[in-house]
């Protein structure tokens, strides 16, 4: 493994962690905001954090 | 009586495991490879950690618990050898045993075979292997159909998954609706799958023509991933054939089954100006092909990934060589199984959510257009 790559697959986990974190924090607040909701926000929430990470995988094999 | 005969069999299967074992270890003819001592000796304990990880997740030809060195240099495998099955101008079955774990020359009916890095090749008596300018072997390489150890822990999962469900569709005629056994510790599973993941993105009219699929994923995919975290070295999902063939059978389903408003909203999408309809048309093709990709990518990603982060921290406590490396990476392991643990259901359940998303897709009903 060479140096760009290294950096690439450091952006990469840097924008998935940002993205995956943005999710959470803000199933979260909705949680908090309505706690009866929250068995639906929770699948929502897994849904689209499995799409980044789907996302991220993919870009770490490219890298 | 069904119990019986169950345990029975698992016995057998069991016993069959560990007589083989048993078998190999006992032959007087032990493969004996000597150790090369090598000059730096972190440097080679590195590379030796990097081929332990490298070896375990690749498939092999036989069923391999564990392998040591003993005091005369010689190296013990403990393994059970797998059939090997190679059509090469006729089919040719043979036991994995004739390899000796890839280091000697198989001889079948006058052909020659070896195993190079983990693929079978056709060679002259000697077993040479000619490589090309970049490394890569230029014999012949013939069809391998060979029932391998990932094939061999899908058909155990399946034979499991068998009998897990004939015990439980059983406990149901006999008591009544009253789950017992088998039925109590499947049911919810079962009915969470139904009411929390097929309904709500299928639809009540469409669900029940998927359930069969995603019950079957779902239980298939959560057993083999759990099994991947027992010292077994299982790791089918690790895989990418399985988990392409596994997005694949979604695929398959999603294109087949979907009605002509998925494919209105594929090719002619309403509501859209008509240059829009253009772009979109090609994207949206692209994307029927994207979802499975990424489930592929996804299900195999996830569980390569926790495998080598876990066995690379089991492999700190080589390289540290103090007393503060074996408590820090059982600790770190130990944390890291039961993280492993949740990845494990929650990879099914993505997986299974994810093809209900797909297959809610392709037959939904849009009366509001």
């Amino acid at each position: 493994m060479n140096i760009p790559e290294i950096v690439g697959a450091g952006l990469i986990v840097i924008g998935a962690g940002l993205g995956i974190g943005r999710i959470g924090g803000s199933a979260m607040d909705a949680i908090a905001r309505q706690p009866e909701a929250s068995g639906k926000i929770q699948t929502a929430m897994l849904i689209a954090a499995a799409l980044i990470e789907g996302i991220g995988f993919a870009a770490l094999f490219a890298a | 009586m069904h119990r019986i005969t169950l345990v029975k069999i698992l016995t057998l299967l069991f016993l069959t495991v560990t007589i083989s074992v048993k078998a190999q270890h006992d032959t007087p003819e032990k493969e004996t490879v000597h150790v090369e001592s090598s000059d730096s000796e972190k440097g080679s304990l590195r590379t030796e950690i990097k081929e332990y990880i490298n070896h375990h997740l690749l498939d092999s030809y036989d069923f391999s618990l564990f392998s040591y060195t003993n005091d005369t240099g010689e190296h013990i495998y403990w393994s059970a050898p797998l059939p090997v099955i190679l059509f090469d101008g006729g089919l040719k079955v043979f036991s994995s045993s004739k390899f000796h774990h890839g280091e000697t020359v198989a001889n079948v009916s006058g052909n020659y075979y070896k195993v190079f890095h983990n693929k079978i090749y056709k060679t002259n008596a000697e077993g040479t292997i000619n490589l090309d300018d970049h490394h890569h072997p230029t014999n012949a390489k013939p069809l391998d159909f060979s029932i391998t150890k990932n094939v061999t822990v899908i058909f155990l999962v399946g034979l499991l998954m068998f009998f897990m469900f004939s015990r439980m569709a059983k406990s149901y005629k006999k008591n009544g609706l009253m789950p017992k056994g088998m039925g109590r510790l499947l049911e919810p599973i079962v009915l969470y799958i139904r009411d929390d993941i097929a309904i709500p993105n299928i639809g009540k009219k469409h669900y029940k023509k998927y359930m069969s699929y995603l019950l079957t994923v779902f239980f298939f995919v959560w057993i083999i991933n759990l099994l991947g975290l027992t010292p077994l070295g299982v790791n089918v999902t690790n895989n990418i054939a399985v988990t392409l063939a596994l997005a694949l059978i979604t695929y398959i389903l999603t294109t087949f089954t979907a009605n002509k408003n998925y494919w209105k909203h594929i090719f002619w999408m309403p509501g859209v100006p008509v240059p829009m309809k253009f772009i979109l048309a090609p994207i949206e093709l692209l994307g029927t092909i994207i979802k499975p990709f990424s489930l592929m990518i996804r299900l195999y990603a996830n569980i390569t990934a926790g495998h080598i982060v876990l066995m690379s921290i089991i492999g700190l406590m080589f390289i540290f060589k103090s007393w503060i490396g074996s408590p820090l990476s059982f600790g770190l392991a130990f944390a890291l199984a039961l993280l492993e643990l949740l990845v494990a259901a929650l990879q099914a359940y993505i997986f299974t959510m994810l093809s209900a998303l797909y297959f809610g897709m392709a037959v939904e009903e849009h009366d509001d257009h």
